[in-house]
């Protein structure tokens, strides 16, 4: 019976347990809000996988240029923006090449609005499925994070690709230093950060749709308050403050700094992002947590 | 270690009726406020028993109510009820799909729900990408699957189509192959819906064959809901008889049934009284009731008592009457001839008491609608669908998969026999 044993879960020592009975699994209306249940989702690891993999295939089959696309889409993106943003607007780049400029701010960018984007509609989009067999719903959330990293992974490449012709050019400004040490880092306080934002939204949305109205363009707003477009050193004055309380500013900035060597960086940033990240997570946690037992009823 | 596998104490399951909008911040954070202070739901104290024919005075329901049962091992356990009884909630939280409001459940065993199968299927994957997501999501882990991956294959009959994307598949096959995946799922708990009413006959009679098997072969618990009854009794030594939210019943499943349908009947003969102005009528439906409703080997006789107003004198008036689908379509109509019913004074009310001889239909649920008029298309009074009945059983004795309208409302007799 080693199998059924894989699931067992203390009885809360609230409520007397009088049967001495082993059970393997006990249904009730409310458990421990931080138990997440970890065990179970590690018993499901293939099914993350096979998630990610069905995001993968299902979004570029019967396209012609398939996986391409995760090229062309921030290429474009970049080529407008040192269009708008750099001739038009004539916005600064601390004196960096605007395509790499653009590009690094972007990469980072999507990878965090997409994460969040795809999670907050977890249970919307997946009311069908969950209604009609439980496995761990943080599976899901977990397969975006996944699924996007692997996305990240490639626009990176494309962003290194640029990043070195610049680099051996040479005369471009660039200036790569040690931190670039820090990126794995980066990478995990932001994966976490829209991770745990993106729980939040999806447990409120499956009540109040209103929130999902609200992401969409608050997170292209959220954009414009962080240094995607625009270097934080050229910001002075009250909104500096504004745009430091933002926990990505930190992130992209570090970013830029390591790689291009300007940028602004402080370890005080990025604990303040880091903390900000836990703290996040856990409410994510929580909240998801209590809804993932019921949200069928309301969504 | 005890021989119980599924232990449901005191379960109980709270609903909020109609939609979730303005109104429900304010309500919720009253509840917030409750839980707070340590006292109870303020809603869920006014939540009523379940009953969806009667318009209630709160918005809040219980579907399930203070339900309790022991499954043993080993048993296969069969839950009937009427549409809405709470058996797919009950379901559902036993699935860990939703909560329960209070109560608990014990589990003694690794549990696998079916309420739908092909969960998951993602039309742009092919068959075997298919296999490998719908199986971890049902909960088996990859190797698990591929070392029965031929088996399911085998068993679906796709062979030819597994590098295909699912949605090139013909419905049939797209059913097969789901089917195939979780038949070899091996929990030591299995709960099933109504899978079984998807598919043709020979598919289910696999379905059924499969969960026969997988019960007396290996020995597991399966608990089984369906409103076929000759699938319940088949597979199931007990039943429960659920009841707008409560266990109403529970014991050998061929008492359980026994029960249900008595209960059925009652219940669907309902009464119909005419609420409106009487000072214009001039010929008019008072009332009308379902009286009985017996079946024979070959039809099925219902008796209604109807009460009409005559004010008017109207020559040559006649009734008809309809008998409707839960679609409203008209199946059949019958003209009862009464000689009497032409004859009658102004100022009076009569009783009629009206029989219908029904072939043998298919169950389901079937309307009454009462036409009165002069000749041809006058129409005097016109009553639509008041009276509701419902077939629970199948005309087709031991009949092993479920009835659809598909191939039409009426089972007539038939035999056969070696013709010599």
């Amino acid at each position: 019976m080693d199998s059924t044993n894989v699931l067992t879960k203390p009885e809360r020592p609230t409520l007397p347990s009088v049967e001495s009975e082993e059970w393997t699994e006990v249904i009730q209306p409310r458990t421990n809000l931080l138990d997440l249940g970890l065990k179970d989702v590690w018993r499901y690891r293939d099914l993350v996988m096979l998630f990610v993999r069905r995001d993968f295939v299902s979004t570029y089959k019967q396209t012609v240029l398939g996986p391409i696309w995760f090229f062309i889409q921030p290429l474009l993106t970049t080529i407008t923006y040192v269009i708008i943003f750099g001739n038009v607007a004539k916005l600064s780049t601390d004196g960096l090449p605007m395509m790499v400029f653009y590009l690094s701010g972007i990469t980072i960018w999507n990878y965090f609005a997409q994460t969040l984007t795809n999670t907050s509609t977890v249970f919307r989009d997946n009311a069908g499925m969950f209604g009609k067999v439980y496995f761990p719903r943080l599976t899901m959330p977990l397969s975006i994070v996944i699924s996007n990293l692997v996305r990240f992974a490639i626009q990176f490449g494309l962003f290194v690709i640029v990043w070195l012709y610049y680099l051996l050019k040479g005369g471009s400004g660039i200036h790569p230093n040690w931190f670039i040490a820090l990126t794995p880092v980066l990478i995990i306080i932001m994966g976490l950060m829209s991770l745990g934002l993106g729980m939040i939204f999806s447990a409120m949305t499956t009540k109040y749709r209103d929130l999902a109205m609200l992401l969409a363009f608050g997170v292209q707003l959220l954009m414009y308050a962080t240094p995607v477009i625009y270097p934080l050193s050229s910001i002075t004055g009250k909104y500096r403050l504004l745009i430091l309380a933002n926990p990505m500013t930190s992130i992209v900035e570090s970013f830029r700094y390591a790689f291009l060597g300007s940028g602004t960086f402080a370890w005080s940033y990025l604990v303040y992002s880091l903390a900000f990240t836990i703290v996040i997570l856990l409410t994510g946690i929580i909240i998801f947590n209590r809804v993932q037992k019921s949200f069928t009823d309301t969504v | 270690m005890s021989d119980i596998a599924i232990k449901v104490e005191n379960l109980g399951k709270l609903y909020r009726l109609g939609e979730v909008g303005t109104g429900t911040i304010s309500q919720d954070l009253n509840r917030w406020w409750a839980r707070v202070r340590g006292k109870e739901d303020p809603f869920a104290t006014i939540g009523e028993t379940n009953d969806r024919t009667s318009k209630g005075t709160s918005d809040f329901v219980w579907s399930l109510k203070d339900v309790n049962f022991e499954v043993k091992k080993g048993e296969v356990l069969g839950i009937i009820g009427r549409n809405g009884a709470g058996k797919s909630t009950l379901l559902k939280i036993l699935s860990k799909i939703t909560a329960p409001t209070t109560g608990k459940i014990k589990i003694d065993g690794r549990i696998a729900s079916l309420l739908e199968v092909g969960t998951g299927f993602h039309p742009e994957l092919t068959g075997r990408e298919n296999i490998f997501l719908n199986g971890a999501i049902l909960g088996m882990s990859k190797a698990e699957i591929r070392s029965k991956f031929d088996e399911i294959v085998d068993f679906s009959g796709v062979e030819r189509y597994i590098d295909t994307p699912v949605k090139r598949y013909s419905s049939g096959m797209y059913v097969r192959l789901a089917f195939a995946v979780s038949a070899f799922l091996e929990p030591e708990i299995l709960i099933v819906d109504e899978v079984l009413a998807v598919g043709d006959a020979e598919f289910q009679k696999k379905c059924l064959g499969r969960m026969k098997d997988v019960s007396v072969n290996d020995g597991r618990t399966i608990l089984f809901v369906s409103h076929d009854m000759s699938a319940i009794q088949r597979l199931c030594t007990q039943s429960i008889l659920l009841n707008k939210g409560v266990v109403g019943f529970s014991g050998y499943t061929g008492k359980v049934i026994e029960k249900y349908l008595t209960e059925n009947h009652q219940s669907a003969s309902l009464k119909w009284k005419y609420k409106g102005d009487m000072s214009k009528v001039s010929l008019k439906l008072i009332s009308a009731e379902i009286n009985e409703i017996s079946a024979g080997e070959k039809n099925i006789s219902i008796e209604i008592s109807l009460t009409y107003f005559h004010n008017l004198i109207h020559k040559d008036s006649f009734i008809a009457v309809d008998l409707h689908d839960s679609r409203e379509n008209v199946l059949m109509q019958a003209l009862p001839t009464l000689d009497k019913f032409l004859k009658f004074r102004s100022n009076e009310y009569s009783n009629y008491k009206l029989s219908i001889e029904l072939p043998p239909l298919i169950p389901g649920e079937y309307f009454v609608s009462f036409w009165a008029g002069s000749h041809n298309d006058q129409t005097i009074d016109f009553e639509n669908e008041i009276l509701r009945f419902e077939i629970v059983e199948s005309p087709t004795e031991g009949r092993l998969f479920p009835h659809t309208t598909d191939h039409g409302y009426v089972v007539p007799f038939s035999s056969i026999a070696p013709n010599n």
